[in-house]
């Protein structure tokens, strides 16, 4: 028998051990965003150190991916071993005891080090119910080539009379160069995280005191308004159907001059090999008006949690541990460079010089995600407290009905005023249903 | 043959499928009307309680119900408009002694193999996006900006999806009335110097009606149910522009999950169909048989 | 109603035929030819048709980060496992309609019709609990039981056609020269009926694998199909044309060349036998 023969047959047998007998298989539901699609390529070392646990992804659009997670856990489902979820979601279900808390972490996985504020996102009465994979906030990127031929410069902290201002200086819609392209397609998570984020930052507010609607207030008209202002004028074509990765595909074909959207983009619009303007992208902060000090608010992060219902709590566990890890991380910056390690999750990562060296937003990612207030997303007085979102269940209905709203006005299906005003009657309704309004 | 013995093992024979499709209709149904008036929401469930029949009142009253009845009658006589008219006249075409019909009709009818979350992605992706798709090339070809189909359109796209997806199925059907079609009377209308449309609403047409009847009432069951295509292209918007009927009562139960009113969206709906089936029936039950 | 043409207008409508058929086919074809460009060709402006490097690293991509076999062999269990589930149940009861034509016999169809029109929709939710509390979510006894229950009245409805068309003589002149009961269904009557039980199986089988409402809702990944394989293709990050092109490709080609092969069959099938 030859070495090759030998080897080849250990291997199959090594296979037909870690597939068969002694492996255990779990579900991961996940979403098709690209840290996500990076991971699973990169579960050769996970199989390596663990090969008595078999992962199996279903990996799906960031909306039906919610809805198949939602249903499943809220009806006791079982059909999956860790979820992807955010950090709207984690707090609500942790308290319907819909999550296994994570107490007992070993010590190797230094739950120090995760960044305070997302670790308290995280939490629910001091106790962790899910870790996290990634996290971000919201930046301006810009290319500065373009925002250079236009003659302009863009402050570290603009306005948005600055943006519209630099939008219109860039848009060149003979050559397919849109000056702002900016989420449009409907749902709570997509258009609704960025329009919420702009009407914090006009110092407008989801509710009053009294849970009462505030979409008839000066806030949300002049946030709605400048909105359509900006994508009908220097927008992409079709902008209602764009969300985060159809953004994100623009920015790297050149299309747009400015991109305002989640941190997390910046390692992707630098990554040479995917990217046609990798070496042009300017940061600046989230944009605010004139005169109100807040910067959007915008917080999230994406991490992975274990359903109570699974039955596969130690592999799951085992498995999360892995992915969220400093050793994670590691692998990743070994694979593809500093540039690529998941970002917005441990101080670590922010204190090493080399990823400092390679990730030239890394800076504006922690600044951006340190300022955010979770107790107090608007610069009013609020009832709830969250982020680009609110933290109540029946946000997620609301936010993607309003949602809808928007985009049908993005569409140029009605006006802002009247998408304005259905979103004020249907929310109404809806937290009269809830009981909020009595 | 129809003896009492054979009678009753008929019975036996056809007791399975009936005792299975009542329980599939049944068990389902009263679940159904039994949340429908509840009050029953999947992430708030220690709100839970009877509701009367506020899930019926907000189910119709809300501004969503009536556009949405309106989008599902277009989609449904939108397409089966298309892929009649359509489908009669590529079957007059391919009918005729052609080169190589037996490639020709492979062509034409591979449309209808391809699952709908597939046409649905390739359609929105590769043909309809503005930025990247064919059709925005097409404009920018002519000089014309991109045109954004689902944004600006959406009912239309859409209906051009699924009429695409059944065109080969009506084409089919609709071919094989025409091959089925006695030679001799059209050739002897013909003669008799009928012009080509004469002889095409006095003779084709009335020959394939058995035919278009059977188009319509399996298209109708399918297209009444149209639901992946308008979840991946347009998700029922922009606003509500392509919510139909079932999409309206999914986004009840599965982005609201509002159990209780989707239940109540369910029963209208059942209530609705069953009319369209009883009227689907009894206008062209007897062209059946 | 086939004649004889002038060789001109033969080419006229040669070319006429050809042209719409090519219209109609196009999205597939230039669903064929993206799968095999690299991402940036797949959205080049002006589009590219033949001229480019040829490569399967689009398949071999997908396959890497998503799999495929898994999703194949769920589809294939899922769509011949309830059309045979379907037809066992259904040849006893078409068989019985067609030849004991009682009074309710086109009643008792038309019901079975009308179960197809209940919006899918509308009962998810308690299917969905149903099949939560016997555990059976995600799994592919679940879905084969429900795509045979959605599509048990088309297979009846079909096989009843046929079977109706079965000359009943022909039994009777059999009997009466003497064929055994054995002799009279393996000579007389499997003959008769096996085309249009070919026909309807493959319809349903097509109709299964393209069923795309429940496959989407029940399933997560030990029952998912391939349905659920190309769902998660929707909007990813990046460049994703060529790979959404290979994965549709690798979703539709095995039912497209079986209905191909079959394409005889199968144009009986569609036609529900209602058309002759």
């Amino acid at each position: 028998m030859t070495m090759t023969m030998r080897a080849l047959l250990g291997a199959t047998a090594l296979c037909g051990l870690s597939a068969g007998a002694f492996a255990e298989s779990i579900t991961v539901a996940t979403v098709n965003n690209g840290d996500m699609i990076r991971m699973q390529g990169l579960m050769s070392d996970f199989n390596a150190k663990h090969p008595d646990i078999q992962v199996n992804w279903v990996t799906l659009e960031e909306n039906a991916l919610r809805q198949q997670v939602t249903t499943d856990i809220a009806t006791g489902g079982g059909q999956f071993d860790v979820l992807t979820i955010g950090t709207y979601e984690v707090p609500i279900w942790a308290k319907q005891n819909w999550l296994s808390p994570l107490n007992d972490l070993p010590a190797e996985y230094n739950v120090d080090d995760l960044l305070p504020s997302v670790r308290g996102a995280l939490s629910v009465d001091g106790t962790l119910y899910s870790l996290p994979f990634y996290g971000e906030s919201a930046m301006v990127m810009y290319r500065t080539d373009l925002a250079e031929k236009a003659g302009i410069t863009i402050p570290d902290s603009p306005t948005w009379d600055d943006i519209k201002a630099a939008a219109a200086a860039m848009t060149d819609k003979g050559n397919e160069v849109y000056g702002i392209c900016l989420r449009g397609k409907p749902g709570w998570g997509e258009n609704m995280a960025f329009i919420g984020a702009m009407n914090n930052s006009y110092g407008g507010r989801w509710f009053d005191m009294d849970w009462k609607p505030q979409f008839d207030s000066q806030e949300w008209k002049d946030t709605v308004a400048d909105y359509l202002d900006l994508m009908t004028n220097y927008g992409p074509p079709g902008a209602s159907s764009n969300g985060f990765n159809e953004n994100l595909t623009l920015f790297q074909q050149g299309k747009c001059g400015m991109w305002i959207d989640a941190t997390v983009a910046a390692g992707f619009v630098t990554d040479p090999t995917n990217s046609t303007v990798a070496d042009h992208v300017g940061y600046a902060q989230f944009p605010n008006k004139a005169g109100v000090d807040n910067h959007g608010n915008w917080f999230w992060a994406w991490t992975l949690a274990i359903p109570a219902s699974s039955q596969k709590q130690d592999a799951a566990k085992t498995f999360i541990q892995w992915a969220t890890s400093q050793e994670y991380t590691n692998l990743v910056a070994s694979k593809e460079g500093w540039r690529a390690a998941p970002p917005g999750t441990r101080t670590s990562l922010y204190e090493n010089a080399e990823y400092l060296a390679a990730a030239p937003f890394a800076k504006m990612t922690l600044d951006s995600m340190n300022a955010v207030d979770f107790s107090k997303p608007s610069v009013q007085e609020i009832p709830y407290t969250g982020a680009q979102f609110v933290a109540i269940p029946e946000f997620q209905g609301i936010g993607t009905a309003v949602g809808q709203e928007m985009s049908a006005a993005l569409a140029g299906q009605e006006t802002g005023d009247e998408a304005l005003a259905k979103a004020q009657a249907l929310t109404d309704e809806e937290m009269k249903a809830a009981g909020y309004i009595q | 043959m129809a003896t009492q013995a054979s009678r009753s093992a008929a019975r036996l024979m056809i007791s399975p499928s009936v005792i299975l499709l009542f329980l599939w209709m049944a068990v389902p149904l009263g679940m159904v009307i039994y949340y429908s008036f509840r009050r029953y929401r999947l992430l708030n469930p220690d709100r839970a309680g009877w509701a009367g029949w506020s899930n019926y009142s907000n189910f119709v009253f809300s501004p969503d119900f009536g556009g949405a009845l309106v989008n599902t009658l277009i989609l449904v006589l939108g397409v089966l408009l298309l892929t009649v008219i359509l489908g009669i006249l590529i079957a007059l075409l391919i009918d005729q002694p052609i080169w190589g019909q037996g490639p020709v009709r492979i062509l034409v009818i591979s449309p209808f193999f391809i699952m709908p979350p597939v046409s649905a992605l390739v359609w929105k992706n590769m043909f309809f996006n503005p930025s990247n798709g064919l059709f925005g090339e097409l404009f920018k070809y002519l000089g014309m900006p991109p045109y954004d189909f689902l944004g600006q359109a959406p009912l239309a796209s859409i209906v051009t999806i699924v009429a695409w997806e059944w065109l080969p199925f009506a084409t089919l059907i609709l071919l094989t009335a025409l091959q089925s079609l006695d030679g001799e009377q059209l050739e002897a209308a013909e003669m008799d110097g009928a012009p080509p449309l004469k002889r095409f609403f006095y003779i084709v047409l009335p020959h394939m009606s058995r035919a278009i009847t059977v188009v319509v009432l399996i298209q109708t069951i399918f297209l009444l149910g149209i639901f992946g295509e308008i979840l991946v292209t347009t998700s029922g918007g922009p606003g509500t522009a392509s919510t139909t009927l079932p999409f309206l009562i999914f986004k009840k139960a599965l982005l609201d999950f509002d159990v209780g009113t989707a239940a109540a969206g369910g029963i209208v709906a059942v209530i609705l169909a069953n009319i369209v089936a009883i009227f689907l029936m009894k206008a062209i039950g007897k062209n059946l048989d | 109603m086939a004649r004889a043409v002038t060789p001109a207008r033969k080419t006229v409508n040669t070319a006429a035929a050809w042209i719409v058929a090519l219209i109609i086919f196009f999205p597939i074809l230039w669903t064929i030819l993206t799968s095999f460009k690299p991402e940036p060709v797949a959205v080049a402006s002006p589009p590219v048709f033949l001229n480019f490097d040829w490569s399967f690293d689009n398949y071999r991509t997908v396959i890497q980060q998503r799999g495929y076999g898994q999703f194949f062999w769920n589809s294939v269990v899922i769509a011949f496992g309830s059309t045979i589930l379907g037809m066992i149940i259904a040849i006893p009861a078409a068989w019985a309609m067609a030849f004991v034509h009682g009074p309710r016999t086109k009643d008792l169809l038309m019901w079975m019709l009308s179960t197809k029109m209940m919006p899918a929709a509308g009962v998810l939710v308690p299917i969905y609990l149903i099949a939560v509390y016997f555990k059976m979510l995600d799994t592919q006894i679940l879905l084969t039981v429900v795509l045979m229950l959605m599509n048990l009245p088309i297979i009846i409805w079909m096989l009843y056609t046929y079977f109706r068309e079965i000359p009943v003589d022909i039994l009777e002149a059999a009997r009466m020269d003497g064929a055994t009961l054995f002799n009279e269904i393996v000579y007389v009557l499997t003959p008769m009926a096996v085309p249009g039980i070919a026909s309807t199986l493959l319809l349903n089988v097509i109709l299964a694998w393209n069923e795309s409402f429940w496959t989407l809702n029940l399933t997560a990944f030990n029952a998912a199909p391939l349905t659920k394989f190309i769902a998660g293709f929707s909007s990813p990050q990046g460049l994703f044309y060529a790979k959404l092109s290979a994965a549709s490709v690798m979703a539709f080609l095995p039912i497209l060349i079986l209905g191909w092969f079959s394409q005889k069959q199968l144009v009986r099938g569609l036609t529900f036998g209602a058309v002759k």
